[in-house]
């Protein structure tokens, strides 16, 4: 095991540190948004391992779209939500769900542990080993062309669903320009004014 | 000597891992934005499985990455959806406690 070894072990411990650290955090923070801060150090790590994995494109894109995107709309959900503060109290006070939460983790935990541990992983006879974003790109657009086009159209549904569910009700609320009829708010202080004019105890 | 970082079995107790933490988040969370940031977290889990899979296994590596790309885009479109509902229902019920949202429990 030569030096460089030694570092690259180092470094896949610190982005498994990375995990765990994230993960608790993520799960035990009081405050909403040290939870999606904690989400975000965990994504991190994840980048990492799939860097060990050998792809360094998934690294990147893993970076581009969990910590740059997904992060910031948590973010924006909880600043258009609630005061943070409030919603922390309410987290630690309440303590019932902790029994039903810890046996769920652990039944999976030992579901999943049995049957990893009991498996005999095999491997594919003449593996390809070919990791490139060339690689990649040719399989995404011929053999894997449904897949891509699938991706695009979610997305799209998913951004068109968003605005129509954001957009609704917002007709209800006090905005001047929602109801041209009436104009802006000094047309109508101008016209109340002069209705009132005859009648001194109006 | 085996290396921790050339192991299939490390990658699968991590994928364990971060999908039980998802699940106890899941449960324990009173808000609608930590369950979401746990179903993160599973996904994670998921993504990290297909990739230790296609890296040890696999006869063609493109696939596992494939998939993973597929998630993490499922992931981007399920965390506009449910904070665009999680901002409707803040409007409706001006709240986002999960346990205040009733209406439909009959």
């Amino acid at each position: 095991m030569t030096f460089y070894q030694y570092i690259a072990e180092g470094l896949f411990l610190v982005f498994v540190l990375l995990i765990i650290a994230g993960s608790f955090i993520t799960i035990r923070a009081r405050i909403l948004m040290h939870t999606v801060l904690g989400l975000a150090v965990a994504l991190l790590g994840v980048a990492g391992i799939y860097f060990y994995l050998g792809s360094m494109f998934l690294t990147l894109m893993q970076i581009l779209i969990y910590v740059g995107a997904v992060c910031i709309v948590l973010i924006f959900g909880i600043m258009v939500g609630s005061t943070p503060t409030e919603i922390a109290e309410k987290t630690i006070k309440d303590k019932k769900n902790i029994f039903l939460a810890v046996s769920a983790a652990a039944a999976a935990f030992f579901l999943l542990m049995i049957s990893i541990l009991k498996t005999e992983w095999v491997p594919a006879p003449d593996q390809l080993r070919d990791f490139s974003a060339k690689h990649l790109g040719e399989s995404f657009l011929y053999q894997y062309c449904l897949a891509f086009e699938l991706i695009s159209v979610i997305l799209l549904i998913a951004i068109v669903g968003a605005i129509i569910l954001a957009r609704e009700g917002r007709e209800n609320d006090k905005n001047p320009w929602a109801t041209p009829n009436h104009g802006p708010p000094h047309v109508k202080e101008l016209t109340s004014v002069t209705e009132n004019k005859g009648d001194p105890l109006a | 000597m085996i290396l921790i970082s050339d192991n299939l079995y490390t990658y699968l107790i991590l994928a364990v891992f971060l999908l039980i933490v998802g699940i106890y988040g899941l449960i324990q969370h009173k808000t609608f934005i930590g369950m979401l940031v746990s179903t993160e977290l599973i996904l994670n889990g998921a993504g990290i499985n297909f990739m230790a899979f296609n890296r040890f296994l696999a006869p063609d590596p493109a696939v596992g990455q494939i998939i993973t790309l597929f998630i993490m885009g499922i992931a981007a479109a399920e965390a506009a959806i449910v904070v665009s509902f999680i901002i409707a229902v803040f409007r409706k019920y001006h709240s986002i406690d999960p346990d205040d949202v009733i209406e439909l429990k009959g």
